[in-house]
């Protein structure tokens, strides 16, 4: 891989695992929460979260030399209102019943704080090609975040993956999984997971370092 | 189908919570809650806004719909909610410099909270005319209040209390989110 | 948490606090001819977008509408094969319903639902009341023949998994939607008597609906809005029902 290669994937995976905008930031709580009551909705919502967030980074950037400092904020909202009010057509275009199913949260892209966020952190001081791929990478990084919520949330609380029933007629769902606490349970559970894999990552390059002092 | 002004605020504020049921405005709901002094006049100031954001909305959406221009919505309420916030900024600034300084930076942030956004697109869509709007906006504001409120008060105690270091931070206020959460699920129904 | 992107979002309307005391050299500010200039440039490029989406996806959009509206339709009323949307006018007179524009103020929309052969099968319409989460919306079939409800489905609505959504798949409540009594009075002014819902067990008249035990707010909330929709709707229609007959 040649030097400019690796910065790209570097770049790229940002978003995907390191600053993770779902589990690392903490960001774009709203729809994360509110939609993935079931694997295609929270794919759903990620897949137009990422087309929102890379087609604005690219305009953002592209106009970066020529937007003031002080209206740059206003440029920003006008940009992502615009493209998640394209989204918000071509979903009613493709499927209704999905469109019924996210909801106001299609149009709420708009105050999802990671594409805000991104623009003026990334998209602003940065070329329409990295730009963009950064941008991928968010958005990436956002989908997971939202399908590992769904998967937990569809399989609990509703027995169901992809609407494909997963066990028998016996299973009683975990109805409170689909209901509104149950996104906040599953999410922390989520937070409890990935710090506790933290530590034990910690705890091992300890170990490791002691032994190797103790064997010196 | 008529909802009643009543019916509509007590929905808001609780059985349809903006943020405990609806997920509206989870972002100040998490960042702001650490302390009670700073977490009810975000919501005040919150509440505000959306009455402002709510009543511009309805006007603008009856200009909207004469002119048959309603795929320019969103971007026009985004645009009024902008304004609206630093107009509220402006006025916090001459008449309250105290409070002003108090909320500083979470100010401007209340543009991308959800929950004004929310406040606009929901009486869009449920077709509610003046008083319902109005009454909706506030309802949902005060609920927005109760829940930071709520969740301020219990995070303050829990710093005195002895949590497991893994849970620390916001895995913690997730779960007494949920548990929040849970307990306004009791009011479903209540404004039947 | 909105730290992250907080700071750097606002920086630029934090600086008058931030600023506080010591003054620091403020930047020149960028003239106001290119702040317009800039915002003309984006309102311009953004409005473009936007058009040519509404433009682009109008046909797919309506399209889809359409074929959501039949489905709903055609559930209700499994003889139908083709719609025509009518409004009932608030004088009492009925009149075709075109374009997508509003209906008139204090207008009723409804579906007049044809068979294959062109005959009227059947009226549909909306009604919606309030359910144990919000709004519950149901769509209903009207037969002018036995004038009852045949058959009822779920628009929209939030009620609890597991409960509430029993209306769509408990068979026993489904039943109450055969032939539910909606006659009108002698004058047809109003409904000779009034859909409710009543507690599991306690249906005695066809003008009744057998709550589902567990579930009764929800199955209170089909029962009025069946009723509230009825109402207004039916002294309105059953004068006008010949203008229906066949499909125009």
């Amino acid at each position: 891989m040649n030097p400019s290669a690796a910065d790209t994937w570097d770049e790229f995976m940002e978003g995907v695992w390191r600053q993770n905008p779902t589990f690392v930031m903490i960001l774009g709580m709203c729809p994360t929460l509110a939609v993935t009551v079931s694997v295609v909705n929270a794919l759903s919502m990620g897949i137009s979260t990422m087309l929102v967030l890379i087609a604005s980074c690219g305009l953002v950037s592209m106009m970066r030399n020529i937007t003031p400092k002080e209206v740059r904020i206003a440029v920003y909202i006008v940009i992502i209102a615009t493209f998640v009010t394209v989204v918000d057509y071509a979903i009613q275009a493709i499927s209704l019943a999905l469109y019924d199913a996210l909801g106001a949260f299609i149009q709420l892209i708009v105050v999802n704080c990671i594409i805000l966020g991104r623009a003026e952190a990334h998209a602003a001081k940065n070329p329409p090609l990295p730009a963009m791929i950064n941008a991928a990478g968010m958005g990436i990084g956002f989908t997971i975040g939202l399908l590992a919520l769904g998967v937990v949330r569809e399989i609990l609380g509703a027995g169901t993956l992809f609407g494909v029933a997963l066990f028998g007629a016996g299973f009683q769902p975990w109805v409170i999984m689909v209901l509104p606490p149950g996104g906040f349970f599953v999410l922390g559970a989520w937070l409890l997971f990935f710090s506790w894999l933290e530590r034990r990552k910690l705890r091992r390059q300890q170990a490791k370092l002691v032994e190797a002092t103790q064997n010196a | 189908m008529h909802e009643s002004a009543f019916q509509i605020f007590v929905n808001a504020l609780l059985a349809n919570n903006f943020v405990l049921a609806m997920f509206l405005g989870l972002c100040p709901f998490l960042g702001v809650s650490g302390k009670l002094d700073t977490a009810f006049p975000m919501g005040v100031a919150t509440t505000f806004v959306m009455l402002v954001a709510s009543l511009c909305a309805y006007g603008l959406n009856l200009l909207l719909g004469y002119f048959h221009l309603e795929f320019l919505r969103l971007i026009s309420y985004i645009v009024i909610i902008a304004s609206s916030v630093q107009l509220v900024e402006m006025v916090l600034k001459k008449y309250s410099p105290t409070l002003f300084r108090a909320l500083g930076i979470y100010l401007p942030l209340i543009t991308t909270n959800c929950a004004v956004l929310g406040v606009a697109l929901f009486q869009t869509a449920r077709e509610y005319d003046f008083v319902q709007s109005v009454t909706f906006s506030v309802g949902g504001g005060a609920g927005f209040t109760l829940a930071l409120v709520l969740m301020a008060s219990v995070r303050e105690r829990l710093t005195l209390s002895n949590v497991p270091d893994l849970a620390q931070g916001t895995a913690l206020s997730l779960m007494l989110a949920g548990i929040l959460s849970l307990s306004f699920m009791g009011f479903a129904g209540l404004g039947g | 948490m909105t730290e992250p992107s907080g700071p750097s979002v606002s920086a630029s309307r934090v600086i008058p606090i931030a600023v506080g005391g010591a003054t620091p050299p403020v930047p020149p500010a960028s003239p106001t001819a290119g702040m317009i200039r800039t915002l003309g440039l984006v309102s311009a490029i953004c409005g473009l977008i936007i058009v040519g989406a509404y433009e682009g996806t109008y046909d797919a959009v309506a399209a889809n509408k359409r074929i959501a509206t039949e489905r709903a339709v055609f559930k209700v009323i499994p003889a139908a094969k083709s719609i025509a949307e009518y409004v009932a006018l608030p004088g009492g007179g009925i009149e075709p319903r075109v374009g997508a524009g509003d209906t008139a103020p204090g207008g009723v929309k409804f579906f007049a639902a044809y068979d294959a052969g062109g005959k009227l099968a059947g009226i549909a319409a909306e009604g919606g009341a309030k359910g144990y989460a919000d709004t519950v919306r149901i769509m209903f079939g009207y037969s002018p023949d036995c004038q009852c409800v045949v058959g009822i489905g779920v628009v929209a609505m939030r009620e609890t998994p597991g409960i509430g959504d029993k209306i769509i798949t408990d068979k026993n409540f489904l039943a109450n939607f055969t032939a539910l009594d909606v006659k009108l009075k002698g004058d047809l002014s109003a409904l000779a008597n009034e859909v409710r819902a009543v507690k599991h067990g306690a249906k005695t008249s066809p003008w009744q609906v057998d709550a589902i035990a567990g579930a009764t707010i929800t199955s209170r909330a089909v029962g009025r809005a069946i009723n509230d929709s009825a109402q207004v709707l039916l002294p309105r229609l059953v004068p006008n029902l010949d203008k229906l007959r066949s499909k125009s």
